[in-house]
């Protein structure tokens, strides 16, 4: 009997070592490992770029999906033996994973200089990935003619129907100050004020009652095809791409606009930080890099590229000055610095 | 068990062969239990060291203070000594203003900035901005050189946050958790208003779940009844419409409700083509929906148990109660539901449990009121990093489980004893 308990034993240690053992074997061989935001975003990056490198280079490329969130990467990495190597971040997330340690720096040589890159683009850790939007839009088949701009956004009176929004205070109370009349260069000095803050919240007391607040972007497609809402905050890219898939008839209203830029970020010690580098090398060459609009609705990095893109491609994206003129870059400090306090807020304001 | 044999051994003559046979056996039945404890010592260690010391590792960061008495020691030490009246002396400030250039150039600097942000938001900026404009010149007296800096130094509720950093242990995080915090005098005090929002969701999220409970328990129990009684190859049929969505994710079934709920989703739809209502139920994005969706999520935790249990019923009780003249409501209250009362209260306590961790569910088809705990300690682990708040959130979501935990065994084990 007692033998036979030694054997169990045994054999559950050496379950648990091989186990173990292939784990890191399989950590050492895997393939170079990209992640991005899924869905028709990562399709775009798919066939924009890709699909090119490994025809070009002969590297195997595994792909992976994330929704974000640092809290993610820094359990990778503090875990030891990262099964990612680029991964698409955004600014807050640049930020705090540059200031932790926990991305590799950027080889500027590697890509043509910093001077190559429109400025919010360039970072020690990251390279911007795309320049993308937090806009409203609605269904054009439902309403003829929407709100042009947050002010209008408000007014239930004038566009009857329900109002979607995004389940965080960020960008929720700058597009709040904006609908009170706070031009958007003022919007973060504003809300770095406690007035701001208060104003915001009065604002919003406003368009509580109308209010559907989503959790995910990928709702809002449906939210606004259902009916749910007439008119939502989304990025433009969803309602677009919907547009030319789906056939529908959303629009989009870029007064106010909130834009930000992603980035691709290298994890620190990546096995594979050499091909990583080639990667991004090979997205943000121009000629590559100028491919992605045609693919999904948004903002390049490189200064050639952007001066290559067909005016036609550049209409819905942020590349266009004209989408830019009345709109305010996203504050990424700011949240860092105050997303705490304010989520609190934001909760307890909700639940009353 | 032991306290049985000693009264044995005591209160009774044994003949002599009796007791070397008990002798025996009990030699036996040690032999068995070492036999059965090294059996499990294999996943116990494998629990122990990837389960349970990870979890109380993370846990411990909701007590533990080590930002601030790591990367600044020197100054952690002098604030500690400091008795926090007015501002503390030069000394201080000039251990800071050391500190501070050597954890930026050790590249901490940012995690120790970011916890003083936890307690003073903006101090992050203030703290990084200060390590980078030093030096202080030359011959400054380094307190005065680092309010002329930034004023915030030379406020008291700046390094009051500081000090109570620098301890080893905090109650920072755990009072946070309840809507609490000391101010710089020490004392505790309520958040202001605006911000008090934990003790409601901790009343919500358990609010919640025993709602949930209660709902799977009034539609669980007929169906595991019916279960239970349909003779065996029609119930193993509908057995599986109960395991089917048992082993589909939680994600597809939520997503499937969004879709059932809606506006003009097919419940909608339906009851307006039969002319019961004109407009839409408001039935998702709000409590109703959060209620249905996880009531449908957990169902199976309820009835799975309670039909296992119902199965072993034996028909004969109930047979014999009839045939003593009870009513079939009285055999069914009184000879039949006791039975399955462990059954039913096993299920709900399962399903309660579960949904208290809930997560998904109310984060797709709930409104913003309906956000449960664990959308909060998500938020701190994923998005804001501070892991000292999700862990303090963590531990005390545990301990009133626990403690409900104990009140349900009390009063269960008082009415077995009453039912006896």
């Amino acid at each position: 009997m007692k033998k036979t308990a030694m054997i169990s034993v045994c054999a559950m240690a050496c379950f648990v070592a091989t186990g173990l053992g292939g784990c890191t074997d399989s950590v050492r061989q895997r393939d170079l490992t990209i992640v991005g935001w899924g869905g028709s975003s990562q399709r775009a990056h798919r066939d924009a770029y890709w699909t090119s490198f490994v025809v070009d280079t002969g590297i195997t490329l595994q792909e992976d999906v994330w929704h974000g969130g640092i809290g993610v990467l820094r359990t990778k990495i503090q875990a030891g033996a990262a099964d990612w190597d680029i991964v698409q971040v955004e600014t807050e997330e640049l930020i705090l994973g540059c200031e932790e340690g926990l991305f590799e720096p950027i080889n500027w040589q590697m890509l043509g200089g910093r001077e190559a890159f429109i400025e919010p683009s360039v970072h020690d850790c990251g390279v911007g990935a795309m320049v993308w939007s937090q806009l409203f839009g609605y269904d054009a088949d439902r309403m003829p003619e929407g709100p042009r701009n947050w002010a209008q956004f408000w007014d239930v009176q004038r566009f009857p129907g329900r109002r979607g929004l995004r389940r965080t205070p960020k960008y929720t109370l700058e597009f709040a100050l904006m609908a009170d009349g706070v031009e958007p260069a003022d919007v973060y000095s504003v809300l770095r004020t406690p007035q701001g803050v208060d104003r915001a919240f009065r604002k919003l007391d406003e368009l509580k009652p109308y209010t559907v607040w989503w959790s995910s972007i990928s709702q809002v497609p449906d939210l606004l095809a259902s009916g749910q809402v007439a008119v939502s905050m989304t990025s433009p890219g969803r309602l677009l791409v919907a547009n030319r898939e789906e056939g529908r008839n959303f629009r989009v209203v870029w007064d106010g606009n909130i834009y930000a830029v992603d980035y691709w970020v290298i994890l620190k010690g990546s096995p594979r930080k050499a091909q990583a580098m080639q990667l991004i090398a090979h997205m943000k060459q121009p000629q590559n890099e100028v491919r992605l609009p045609q693919f999904i609705p948004t903002g390049l990095s490189n200064r050639e590229a952007i001066a290559m893109l067909d005016p036609a491609l550049k209409r819905d994206t942020p590349s266009n000055p004209e989408n830019l003129r009345h709109a305010v870059e996203l504050d990424a400090q700011f949240w860092v610095e105050n997303s705490d306090a304010l989520t609190r807020r934001f909760n307890a304001w909700a639940a009353r | 068990m032991p306290a049985l044999e000693a009264s044995l051994s005591t209160g009774l003559h044994q003949p002599s062969d009796a007791g070397s046979l008990r002798r025996a056996l009990r030699r036996g039945e040690r032999g068995r239990k070492r036999m059965a404890l090294a059996l499990i010592v294999p996943l116990a260690l494998f629990l122990l060291v990837s389960f349970l010391v990870p979890i109380a590792l993370l846990l411990a960061r909701g007590f533990t203070e080590r930002e601030v008495p790591q990367i600044w020691p020197a100054t952690a030490a002098a604030l500690r000594a400091w008795d926090g009246t007015g501002l503390p002396d030069k000394a201080v400030a000039s251990l800071f203003v050391e500190d501070l250039v050597a954890s930026r150039r050790s590249g901490q600097l940012s995690t120790a900035a970011s916890r003083l942000n936890y307690a003073v938001p903006g101090a992050r900026t203030l703290v990084i901005r200060t390590a980078v404009a030093l030096p202080l010149p030359p011959g400054s007296e380094p307190l005065a050189g680092l309010i002329q800096l930034d004023p915030r130094w030379g406020e008291r509720e700046t390094w009051a946050a500081m000090r109570q950093a620098a301890h080893g242990y905090t109650g920072f995080y755990l009072l946070a958790a309840l809507d609490l915090r000391t101010d710089a005098d020490g004392q505790v005090q309520p958040v202001p208003q605006e911000q008090a929002v934990f003790i409601d969701v901790f009343a919500r999220t358990f609010w919640i779940s025993a709602v949930v409970a209660a709902l799977c328990a009034l539609f669980g129990y007929p169906l595991a009844y019916m279960l239970a009684n349909l003779p065996e190859r029609v119930a193993h049929v509908l057995l599986v419409f109960v395991l089917v969505p048992f082993w589909t994710s939680v994600l597809v079934r939520t997503a499937a409700w969004m879709v059932l709920l809606q506006d003009r989703g097919l419940i909608n739809d339906l009851l307006r083509d039969l002319g019961l209502i004109a407009e839409p139920l408001q039935l998702i994005y709000n409590r109703t929906g959060v209620y249905i969706a996880m009531t449908h999520v957990l169902l199976p935790y309820f009835v799975l148990p309670l039909y296992a249990v119902m199965k072993c019923v034996p028909a004969a009780t109930q047979r014999a109660a009839l045939s003593l003249g009870a009513t079939p409501l009285q055999t069914f209250w009184r000879v039949y539901f006791p039975q399955t009362a462990p059954g039913a209260a096993a299920g709900a306590l399962i399903v309660f449990i579960l949904a208290l961790g809930y997560y998904i569910t109310p984060a797709l088809v709930g409104g913003p009121e309906d956000q449960m705990i664990s959308y909060f300690i998500a938020f701190y682990t994923n998005q804001s990093l501070n892991w000292g708040m999700a862990a303090a959130l963590s531990l005390v979501l545990l301990a009133a489980t626990l403690l409900l935990l104990l009140v349900h065994g009390r009063l269960s084990g008082r009415r077995e004893l009453t039912m006896r």
